[in-house]
């Protein structure tokens, strides 16, 4: 049961697909200006990479070497086809918000990258658990950042006006910087800076140590 | 023709497809070390890109979208599900003989791609590309155009991140900052910088 656990919440903290393995970072910054749509990718990717971690796993032993990558692909593409068909049919305006990216769920790095590192080697069963629990990680950035730049952006929680608008007559003068393209980028250089404060052992080692003495202070 | 000039344009410096769309974010900083590796991934990535739009759009045009195959006396016939799995077979596909051509002909190119041309495939800017110019509806030559725009501004940016990361190296950075954290603040940087482009309207 704790191993269930572990493959679980792993992937939240301590080994997260976004912060530490840079892995499906593209949709991350793409889809998050507002909490609705980032929830429904991020349902949609949770659901994608369980269940081709759990085809993948469960077919494993036939798939021939050569032609794993290709095999890996068509499953996965094939449940991306459902999973946008039921988003057009179910929710057509957030899947006219997510445009292209819920397409770009095949070539996100999350769903291969598990296909190809867990489930071709593991039992179906923690397979199934690996691809819910990096959906998990997946999720847990995504959310957070279309919270801050929705908040902040726009004055909205999950669409609902939180702050008031200077531009409706409230208080608030919106950042529209949240909403563009480079708030993302600094945002999530933010999250893995306070996330490596927390866990010191992720703290990538620099190619180059200055030398000793060339700072200011060791010189005096 | 201004009109194609003006699409290449946009597609290479506002609509950037790595600042602005964020496609193909993973190869881009996973591969941004060394400014010789992302130059060559950068020209692999115009080529392939120059090629599977085009293609892409035949394929849709007169297989894929709802009355496409009238041609074949089969007007009722809608096949657009199945654009996912055709788009991604066909950048496979294109990749895999790009490479055994290259291999053949053009040895030296071959070598110094190496390993980044079957890396593309999984590259999201390739197929990202081709479904933009879906969802866009762009004509055949529109979508050669924005083959060639948006392989090129992937290969400008992640030649200019390159150029900037082997700079920072040299640089005192916060622990904690180091290595990713960095790299993400300094694409936020260019990616603001390429906003200027914004106002450039031909």
């Amino acid at each position: 049961m704790s191993k269930t656990k572990d493959i679980l919440l792993e992937p939240i903290a301590s080994n997260n697909p976004i912060a530490l393995q840079i892995l499906g970072i593209c949709s991350a910054l793409a889809v998050t200006t507002s909490m609705k749509v980032a929830f429904v990718m991020c349902l949609a990717l949770t659901i994608v990479s369980a269940f081709s971690n759990l085809f993948v796993s469960l077919i494993r032993h036939h798939i021939p070497n050569s032609i794993r990558i290709i095999v890996q692909m068509t499953i996965i593409a094939s449940l991306v086809i459902m999973v946008d068909q039921v988003l057009k049919a179910v929710a057509y305006d957030i899947s006219k918000q997510l445009s292209v990216f819920v397409g770009l769920i095949i070539t996100n790095c999350i769903v291969m990258g598990r296909c190809e590192a867990f489930a071709m080697k593991n039992s179906p069963l923690p397979s199934f658990y690996d691809g819910i629990g990096n959906g998990l990680g997946y999720s847990v950035i995504l959310m957070l950042l279309a919270f801050i730049r929705e908040l902040f952006g726009a004055g909205k929680i999950w669409g609902i006006q939180v702050f008031p608008v200077s531009t409706e007559g409230g208080w608030y003068v919106a950042n529209g910087m949240m909403l563009m393209p480079p708030s993302a980028f600094f945002l999530i250089g933010l999250f893995i800076w306070a996330l490596r404060v927390w866990k010191t052992e992720q703290v990538e080692k620099p190619d180059f140590k200055i030398t000793a003495n060339s700072r200011k202070s060791e010189v005096a | 023709m201004e009109h194609y000039v003006s699409l290449l344009v946009r597609s290479i410096f506002i609509d950037n497809i790595a600042l602005s769309m964020f496609l193909g974010m993973c190869t881009f900083i996973a591969v941004s070390k060394k400014i010789n590796a992302a130059i060559g991934l950068g020209i692999a990535v115009i080529v392939v890109q120059t090629i599977t739009v085009p293609v892409n759009y035949l394929l849709m045009n007169y297989l894929l979208a709802d009355g496409a195959l009238a041609w074949a006396g089969l007007p009722d016939v809608n096949l657009s599900f199945l654009v996912y799995l055709c788009f991604i077979g066909v950048i496979a596909a294109l990749v895999q003989i790009l490479e055994m051509v290259l291999d053949k002909y053009v040895p030296a190119l071959y070598s110094a791609l190496g390993v980044f041309l079957p890396l593309i495939t999984v590259n999201c800017a390739i197929l990202g590309g081709s479904l933009l110019m879906a969802e866009r509806g762009y004509g055949f030559t529109e979508s050669v155009v924005y083959g060639i725009g948006s392989g090129t501004s992937w290969a400008l940016a992640i030649a200019v991140l390159a150029g900037i990361r082997e700079k920072l190296k040299y640089s005192d950075i916060p622990e904690g900052l180091q290595g990713l954290g960095i790299v993400f603040i300094t694409v936020g940087l260019i990616s603001l910088g390429f906003m200027s482009f914004g106002g450039i309207d031909l």
